[in-house]
């Protein structure tokens, strides 16, 4: 009866992000060296920002301090509300929009960016109250926040990121002295 | 004539050298006797004349009335039984455009009327002369005919060039003093409109000429009749400057001069105003309106069933990506082409009691449809019909299937959206478990009961759909163990559950989910609808 082979139920099978995502990376974001930012992009334009699994954060066994959503003193991205189809009321957010900043145990303070324009619809509450997510899944339940584009810039948006393997021919050439910290 | 009093002498007088047509005359003389207007024209026209020539009016009066007071129960029977000649057969050989004047026996007949009668008037623009009579009847019976539509009666519409608003506004301005004068009371209102006039003439000779059809007021079949003049055209755009805000540009008008915005502005502008921009009488056309192509509409008729959905490379709704297709076929193309074509309808819209992914097959009984056929030629088909047509889908196709299929009514749909929220669904799921399980690990799922999810619009549809947090409830869960790493998982939920979502956590967004419960991740491999509970359409019988 089915059209398609039955079964592939491989270990080895493509996650959910696999299946449904294209990722696109922001490398050493505003210069800062390995800072970089990963953004997932559903096929309906839908954009999740997360950590790139080489961000200074996710290295050297950091633990999380504190995440701060409160990104100036008139803007709290907790703030932001959106309602209806048509998403009224949300931030719109640049490519260089702070979304949050996150300080680590050890002191180090990173900012994290929009990376694309588009209206914010969500960020994440859940690593407020379990930093550890964070860690341990950046790329699913770790995320940072759902970002749509415009409709019209739903292509051009990701023109100014790498794809995956520019970004992992960029990251096999980051050699020794960059690992070093400056 | 009929009604015509010597009060209305005056009114006649001013009207007809102002150029209107005998029925315009009966129009604005508010005779609301149909049979008047089904005489031909030319012969009312010399009955008018001879009226309000003729000082001793009574009894010509009495002749020409009580002809017509017998006709007017028989509303089908044109012609007047007192009249000698039969014009209008004559005119029915005539091509339409040759028709504008009378031939030249019907002129010499006239007797030195042929200025009066060859003139389009300049209220109706033609459309009460010879626009309307047995050739445009004929035509419009030709172009249901060629249609070959399957229907019992049909409702006879028509659409007017907006500019004889403008022209019926000049032409009561002109004799409103008169009318005043004829009854205190009477208002514009009290005119019988161009439209009315044109459907008590047309009704009968339409009737006759599809061989007794009921011609009537309401019906699901329209035949619409439609005339355009360009000549006037620019009547109507010194409104523009006077009632600037009734003519605003939408998208989808050709002009902004349409009929309701012309009546909106002839109410608003003051008479001064308009005498002073607008000819009254209005003046003299030199050709009558162009007749439009006949548009023929049967109103929608509606299927209903349950389908299902056997193939996981098939969307339910054509798939389009920036315009381009993604897979070849659909559920509802599948479905539709059958039955578009034994309704010979010429489209639809499709919609159905929730909808699967493209990868998700739909069993057990299928999930309920229905559907609106858009302007079917046919609209009644036998039960015994319908079943044949059910027939013909499921074999054209092994990817769906379709059952219970069967016509409701328009209402009877709202009441497969009714139960879309309230009623359950049942599915199976093929689920992946990151780390290896034993049987027993899974077992636990089994006793839960009633489990509240709440979940966020999952990120998959939140492009079409409001952010909210959705409370749904899993009414139960079964598992059947196959492998290490596999299993299959039964879930009788309450709809508009979203179920990839509670198997993969959709990034955290729905919480619990079975990666919580399981703790390991999940992940959803193949999944099927077992059942949509919602009790509509009612199950036709084997």
């Amino acid at each position: 009866m089915d059209c398609t082979g039955e079964k592939e139920a491989e270990a080895n099978a493509p996650s959910v992000v696999d299946r449904y995502y294209t990722r696109w990376y922001r490398a050493d974001m505003k210069g800062k060296p390995c800072e970089d930012h990963c953004i997932l992009q559903h096929s309906n334009r839908i954009c999740v920002v997360t950590l790139a699994h080489t961000h200074p954060i996710l290295q050297d066994g950091r633990t999380i301090k504190s995440i701060n959503y409160q990104i100036s003193n008139g803007c709290s991205r907790l703030k932001n509300k959106v309602s209806g189809k048509s998403k009224r009321g949300g931030q719109f957010l640049t490519d260089y929009a702070p979304l949050c900043r996150i300080t680590c145990t050890d002191e180090t303070e990173y900012t994290i960016y929009s990376c694309i324009r588009g209206r914010l619809l969500e960020v994440n509450e859940s690593i407020l109250e379990t930093p550890s997510l964070l860690l341990e899944k950046p790329s699913t339940e770790g995320y940072i926040a759902v970002i749509l584009p415009k409709f019209e810039e739903s292509k051009s948006i990701t023109e100014n990121l790498l794809s995956r393997d520019q970004f992992d021919s960029l990251v096999s050439k980051r050699t020794l002295p960059q690992t070093q910290p400056s | 004539m009929l009604s015509l009093k010597d009060k209305d002498k005056p009114i006649i007088q001013k009207l007809l050298s102002a150029g209107c047509c005998s029925r315009c005359v009966l129009r604005f003389c508010c005779v609301s006797v149909q049979a008047a207007y089904r005489r031909p024209h030319q012969h009312t026209l010399q009955a008018l004349k001879a009226f309000i020539s003729d000082t001793d009016n009574s009894k010509p009066k009495e002749t020409v009335a009580s002809g017509c007071e017998q006709e007017n129960n028989k509303s089908h029977d044109v012609a007047g039984p007192e009249l000698p000649e039969d014009p209008p057969v004559k005119r029915a050989k005539l091509e339409p455009g040759a028709a504008v004047g009378p031939s030249e026996e019907e002129a010499a007949a006239g007797g030195g009327m042929k200025d009066e009668e060859s003139r389009v008037c300049v209220v109706c623009l033609g459309i009460l002369q010879d626009l309307c009579g047995t050739a445009q009847a004929a035509k419009i019976a030709e172009a249901v005919k060629t249609e070959k539509y399957e229907f019992d009666t049909l409702v006879l519409s028509v659409s007017l060039p907006a500019q004889l608003c403008v022209r019926e506004h000049s032409c009561w301005l002109h004799v409103k003093g008169e009318l005043r004068q004829k009854s205190i009371a009477v208002d514009k209102d009290d005119v019988i409109q161009v439209k009315e006039a044109f459907k008590w003439i047309m009704q009968g000779l339409v009737s006759k000429e599809l061989g007794g059809v009921g011609v009537v007021t309401r019906s699901p079949f329209e035949v619409g009749v439609e005339f355009t003049h360009p000549e006037t055209d620019a009547d109507c755009h010194f409104l523009a400057s006077t009632c600037p805000d009734c003519f605003k540009p939408t998208k989808n008008k050709q002009s902004v001069f349409t009929r309701m915005a012309v009546v909106k502005a002839l109410e608003k502008i003051s008479e001064p105003k308009f005498l002073q921009r607008y000819p009254c009488p209005p003046a003299q056309p030199t050709s009558s309106c162009i007749p439009q192509d006949i548009q023929c509409l049967h109103v929608s008729v509606f299927v209903a069933g349950r389908y299902n959905k056997f193939c996981r490379s098939l969307p339910q709704t054509p798939w389009l990506i920036d315009g381009e297709r993604r897979m070849e076929s659909s559920v509802e193309e599948l479905i539709a082409a059958p039955i578009l074509s034994a309704f010979r309808a010429d489209g639809f819209n499709f919609s159905s009691s929730g909808r699967e992914d493209v990868d998700v097959r739909t069993l057990g009984n299928g999930r309920p449809f229905a559907m609106e056929l858009l302007n079917p030629h046919r609209s009644r088909l036998s039960k015994v019909e319908m079943k044949q047509l059910q027939e013909a889908i499921n074999a054209s196709s092994e990817k769906i299937r379709v059952r219970d299929l069967q016509i409701v009514t328009r209402d009877a749909m709202s009441r497969m959206k009714e139960g879309e929220e309230e009623k359950t669904k049942s599915y199976t799921a093929l689920i992946w478990t990151q780390k290896p399980i034993q049987r027993e690990d899974i077992t636990f799922i089994d006793d839960i009961k009633d489990l509240t999810l709440d979940q966020k619009t999952p990120l998959r549809v939140l492009h079409r759909r409001a952010l909210a947090v959705r409370q749904r409830v899993i009414h139960s869960m079964t598992t059947r163990y196959l492998d290490s790493h596999h299993f299959h998982l039964g879930l009788k939920t309450q709809a508009g559950t979203y179920i990839k979502e509670f198997v993969h956590g959709d990034f955290g967004r729905t919480k619990p989910n079975l990666c919580d419960l399981l703790k390991t991740d999940t992940d959803i491999l193949e999944l099927d609808v077992e059942s949509v509970d919602v009790d509509w359409p009612p199950s036709i019988p084997e």
